[in-house]
């Protein structure tokens, strides 16, 4: 992992009394944003993998009815971690990397504002997933009660219980700690002329899922000290028999639940708001509705939380209110949505790699939002709950929604990071393979959870087996496409088409903004002085910046 | 790092970012204090609202007059349950009774405890419909408190309840479901830091 990105050209440094560090301690000690961003990434790569040969195993396991690799109880703990680890360990710090990169190059500063705590919220995480991965070894196996956690049923786990609560708080506390972190840098650093509204969508989203983070993290570690206690303690928080109430639970959770879904959206909804508006050669339309939505968003995501226990027996007022505060969200959504389209109608269009994705981004995710109404209508959802069709619907939101948008970010950054661009053709098949092998994957479970097949069932009755093979081959073949994807940005890193750094400042023809105006590869420490921010978000350059000045 | 001298104007930017970091440490703070008070939050509303069938009256002796209302007959049925489906044998000695309301009726429940050791059980109640809740006062029910049993000891457990003449109109079943959980462990971990 010691690759030196940004720092074999020999020039251009000497007056900066620190670089980097030499060998592994670099990455061990670094206070550097763009260190930790690189870290963070790699970090979510690994739990991507992890989590994606989980999945595999799975799919593998539905491809036939019976049972034929492995047995239900270790197809339970493969359920739950593969949510837990694709949640917290792939599609969060995947996020949360991107914001160490590009928000204090595109608000103009050098770091974050916290470097010290952001090296410690990030090896938080290592030991955290170690911890949790450690528990399939352990005696009665790792957590199985599914990522939701629900007492009673959680508070069966075996030994493995007490290390599933304890890397939830590290977890919790390493987003927080990023969150907290990102709050500060963007309210407090922002470089002269840089005011909130001109802010670039990805920063303005990023604020927004901060503060999302911060609401709801510490409800979740309220959440699982809670049942910790239950278990150990004799507490009776969710435990009837002392008069608690399991249903509870699932209020609290879901309190945390549902923000976080919104956490795992709303920086993939700022990185298309940068891409779109790219390669259509077009300023982004609509930007102020753009940032009034993501808030609306972010408020209403606290008051429809139990959209996701509408089987638990809440009374039909409450029913009435959770369905329609869901379908409300629509509305802001919905904007967002054409406002993309507005911004491609009538561009200058031209298809490079992270552009391809991004669209994809806007109609497949535009499908699980579809399917996410279906499931908004309460009478509906009798019928859905627990079924494929949920599983459908947040695999759609989640793998074209949330992880084609990081994938999109880093074809679209990564020229920015290491100063080469990626390969284009290998950039393509990787887009088209992808795509199709997700729809293939996940389009038939629609019509498997319509006929009625739960999920985190590892047998199921033979009229399902058509649609649950043609979703293991898509399964696999989008696992093996992402080989492409991994060779393309290890190619970049360490220069595999040649050393050259051939990249212009801007990069695409069509960037805006602070980042773009900084060389490539992006060296140590950037905007060291902060820039002066003209109206374009572009740097104001020389004589003008002179004159602003007095 | 190195030690550069700090221009006033850095200063007072460390301190901003010091005062904004503390502000939204305290929300951290509150914010997991809300889990906690969402607790107590939602047991008032669940009381206020009837939610989940539990009211006050369902698990505390109520003082009732008895003013019976013999021109309506409502069906009272009774479920049992044991979590878990071990440790008792547990049910009403009679599946529903007919009932006027306004006027007190007595049933019996029978647990035997299955197991060669003592245990403890708690019996909760639940009621459908929940706007029955209310109107369902108990003087006497073997849920108010936890019930030891030696073992494979058989009790006959009685509950004496009402359905007060306000029960809506449009009510004429109500269902009273106790579940019994096992809570020994509950029990003595409860009472060793007492003793």
């Amino acid at each position: 992992m010691a690759h030196e990105h940004a720092h074999d050209d020999a020039h251009g440094h000497d007056d900066h009394a620190h670089g980097p560090d030499k060998g592994i301690m670099r990455w061990i000690k670094t206070t550097n944003h763009k260190d930790l961003g690189t870290l963070y990434l790699f970090f979510s790569f690994t739990m991507f993998f992890i989590g994606g040969l989980m999945s595999l195993v799975i799919r593998a396991e539905l491809f036939q009815p019976g049972l034929q690799f492995v047995d239900p109880e270790l197809f339970n703990q493969f359920t739950t971690m593969h949510a837990l680890v694709m949640i917290f360990g792939g599609v969060m710090p995947g996020f949360v990397g991107l914001a160490n990169w590009m928000v204090p190059m595109m608000i103009g500063c050098s770091d974050l504002a916290l470097p010290r705590v952001n090296n410690w919220g990030f090896w938080l995480l290592p030991f955290a997933f170690t911890m949790l991965l450690s528990t399939f070894f352990l005696p009665g196996g790792a957590p199985a009660g599914g990522w939701t956690i629900y007492p009673p049923l959680v508070l069966q786990t075996g030994n493995s219980f007490p290390i599933l609560i304890f890397a939830i708080h590290l977890m919790g506390i390493s987003s927080i700690t990023g969150a907290i972190n990102i709050v500060v840098t963007i309210l407090n650093m922002r470089a002269p002329g840089m005011t909130l509204l001109k802010m670039p969508l990805f920063v303005w989203t990023w604020l927004i899922t901060a503060y999302l983070l911060i609401a709801v993290m510490p409800v979740l570690a309220g959440a699982v000290t809670m049942l910790l206690t239950d278990k150990y303690f004799g507490t009776s928080f969710f435990n009837a028999a002392g008069g608690g109430d399991p249903v509870m639970f699932e209020h609290i959770f879901w309190f945390f639940g549902h923000p976080e879904v919104y956490i795992m959206i709303l920086p993939a909804f700022g990185i298309i708001s940068s891409i779109i508006p790219t390669f259509a050669r077009k300023p982004l339309f609509g930007y102020a509705s753009m940032v009034y939505a993501v808030a609306s968003i972010a408020f209403l995501s606290f008051i429809v939380w139990a959209h996701h226990m509408f089987t638990v027996g809440i009374p039909l007022a409450g029913e009435l209110f959770f369905m329609f505060s869901t379908m409300l969200i629509a509305v802001p959504t919905g904007v967002k949505v054409f406002n993309w389209i507005a911004t491609m109608w009538g561009g200058s269009m031209t298809y490079e790699t992270p552009m391809l994705f991004a669209i994809a981004f806007v109609f497949l995710f535009s499908i699980g939002g579809f399917s996410g109404l279906s499931l908004a209508l309460a009478p509906v959802d009798f019928q859905y709950h627990n079924t494929y069709f949920v599983v459908a619907h947040f695999h759609y939101v989640l793998v074209p929604g949330a992880v084609f948008s990081i994938i999109a970010a880093i074809y679209y950054w990564i020229p920015k990071w290491t100063g080469r661009m990626y390969n284009e053709t290998a950039g393509k098949w990787h887009f088209w393979l992808s795509s199709i092998f997700i729809n293939v994957t996940f389009f038939p479970q629609h019509f498997l959870g319509l006929a009625g097949m739960p999920r985190r069932i590892p047998d199921y009755a033979v009229q399902f087996t058509d649609f649950n093979m043609v979703s293991t081959v898509g399964a696999f073949g989008f696992f093996v496409s992402q080989f492409i994807f991994i060779f393309n940005v290890l190619a970049c890193c360490y220069g595999w088409f040649g050393r050259t750094r051939n990249v212009s400042n801007q990069v695409w023809e069509g960037a805006t903004g602070l980042e773009w105006s900084v060389p490539s590869p992006a060296p140590y420490h950037t905007f060291e002085d902060q820039p002066l921010v003209g109206d374009d978000g572009m740097p104001v350059h020389g004589d003008a910046v002179a004159a602003a000045a007095h | 790092m190195a030690a550069e001298p700090e221009s006033p104007e850095q200063n007072s930017d460390r301190r901003t970012r010091r005062y904004t970091t503390a502000k939204l440490l305290l929300v951290v703070a509150g914010m997991f204090g809300f889990g906690f008070a969402l607790v107590p939050m939602y047991n008032a509303l669940c009381q206020l609202t009837n939610l989940n069938g539990k009211d006050k009256g369902m698990l505390v002796s109520s003082n009732v007059q008895e003013h019976e209302d013999d021109s309506r007959e409502v069906t009272v049925q009774f479920l049992t349950t044991v979590n878990g489906g071990r440790v008792w044998s547990f049910a009403a000695n009679q599946a529903q009774i007919k009932v006027h309301p306004g006027k007190l009726y007595t049933v019996m429940f029978t647990a035997k405890n299955e197991e060669d050791n003592a245990v403890v059980g708690q019996a909760v109640p639940s009621v459908v419909p929940w706007s029955a809740a209310r109107h369902l006062h108990k003087t006497e029910c073997f849920c108010f408190t936890q019930q030891p049993f030696a073992a494979n000891e058989e009790k006959q457990m009685p509950v004496r309840f009402m359905l007060d003449p306000d029960l809506p109109r449009d009510v004429n079943m109500v269902t009273l479901s106790y579940t019994f959980f096992d809570v020994t462990q509950l029990a003595q971990s409860v009472s060793k830091p007492k003793s």
